[in-house]
């Protein structure tokens, strides 16, 4: 149950601080995100470049790139995903720690971006994982890659702790581990996992050739 | 400098057995190379790399190229004997020709460097054909900065480079089997989601949705 704003603020000038358990912990999370130290390619650089002095994602309380999955809230997906890759990405997701977010950074990461057609290249990390938040650009620039995590610090804040909405980390039931696809003889097998991805899509209209 | 012509010249005078032909690039560039027997190669590139004319020691670039099987329609005059006279009747005749796949080396001299710089020298073989004869000899052994990029050309094209110290797949997965830079080459069915499907790829998708409902 949420507080109303204006007798919050009344009661914030007598010096009372009123909150709910939700707010608080909501609070507490989306304000010490520690995102995977890992990139992919070329938009790994606009994400070092977010992290340093000039950009300083230290503001938002996410200086701390872990090397470590059993460490990191937040995996940024920052750019291409060859299929030889994909496996071991998805794998470093299983590794993360509950609760853990996906911020797909860039073309690529989103579709496969100007690789979409080759035939080594992923179409997009959402066929495998589910993703938080997705950022255009190519390469996004970091006051992008600041909006998103912004966007999901509005997330996380937003999360209730009961209820049908509430985050996989609170729900036991959950699926905490999704399937690894397998390189095979001509594709990743499988090429889509069908929980997090469940298109098709709405048929594209004609037959046309 | 020396051109594709005076090489042959001197591969000519060195290695008398050696089969080794001139291929003409009609372009503006004119960039001629050498097609060699790949029974010879190993023998000319060791030439290449030691004469002191020339001294081509470094192997700046290898690649691949397809060449698939092309059907040929021709109209040939043949005489024929037709209600017992004799006349000149024209057919048309369908043969195909073969395809192979070819592997391109690009040399120059660092030795000689700028004082006498030719280059690049292009040499080529080609294989048998595209599926079962598809050896050709490393050339590892004469440039070491081969090593990596014959192993794309086995990994991408298919050619099987005997001789090569460490021949596996590089780019693609060791459990993949297809060649995708071969001209023939299908890529998976993994057209589920276009935003902006057109030409081939929105009737690849359209193909897609239809066989996702039969399912």
């Amino acid at each position: 149950m949420a507080v109303e704003p204006d007798l919050k603020i009344e009661l914030g000038k007598q010096g009372v601080v009123v909150t709910t358990i939700s707010e608080i912990y909501n609070w507490g999370r989306r304000s010490s995100v520690w995102p995977m130290q890992f990139g992919l390619a070329c938009c790994a650089i606009e994400m070092i470049a977010t992290t340093m002095a000039r950009y300083d994602l230290a503001r938002f309380g996410a200086e701390v790139f872990r090397p470590s999955p059993r460490q990191a809230d937040l995996m940024i997906i920052s750019g291409t995903i060859t299929k030889k890759m994909a496996p071991q990405v998805v794998r470093l997701y299983n590794q993360m720690a509950e609760p853990r977010y996906v911020i797909a950074m860039g073309a690529c990461a989103i579709s496969g971006g100007p690789f979409k057609q080759g035939y080594n290249v992923l179409k997009g990390i959402d066929r495998y994982i589910p993703v938080d938040v997705h950022i255009p650009g190519c390469p996004p620039r970091p006051e992008a890659l600041i909006h998103a995590f912004m966007m999901l610090q509005k997330k996380i804040d937003a999360q209730p702790l009961t209820g049908e909405d509430r985050p996989r980390h609170l729900d036991a039931a959950a699926q905490g581990e999704f399937p690894i696809p397998v390189q095979g003889a001509h594709d990743l097998e499988p090429p889509v996992n069908r929980l997090v991805w469940p298109l098709p899509a709405p048929a594209p209209s004609g037959d046309c050739g | 400098m020396k051109n594709a012509e005076e090489i042959l010249a001197l591969i000519r005078d060195a290695l008398p057995q050696a089969r080794v032909e001139l291929v003409l690039n009609p372009s503006v560039s004119a960039q001629h190379s050498l097609r060699v027997h790949p029974a010879d190669m190993f023998a000319v590139a060791s030439f290449l790399r030691e004469n002191q004319e020339l001294v081509l020691d470094y192997c700046s670039n290898v690649t691949g190229v397809d060449w698939p099987g092309k059907e040929i329609t021709e109209k040939v005059k043949v005489t024929k004997i037709v209600d017992g006279v004799e006349q000149v009747v024209e057919e048309t005749v369908k043969r195909t020709e073969p395809g192979f796949l070819e592997a391109v080396y690009h040399l120059y001299s660092m030795k000689l460097g700028p004082t006498a710089p030719h280059g690049p020298v292009v040499i080529r073989m080609r294989t048998g054909n595209r599926t079962d004869d598809v050896s050709l000899p490393s050339l590892t052994p004469v440039w070491r900065s081969a090593e990596f990029q014959e192993r794309e050309i086995f990994d991408l094209f298919g050619i099987v480079f005997t001789g090569h110290p460490d021949l596996r797949r590089i780019l693609m997965w060791d459990e993949f089997e297809d060649h995708p830079m071969r001209r023939d080459y299908i890529d998976p069915d993994d057209y589920e989601y276009e935003p902006t499907p057109h030409d081939e790829v929105l009737k690849r998708a359209a193909d897609h949705a239809k066989a996702e409902v039969a399912q």
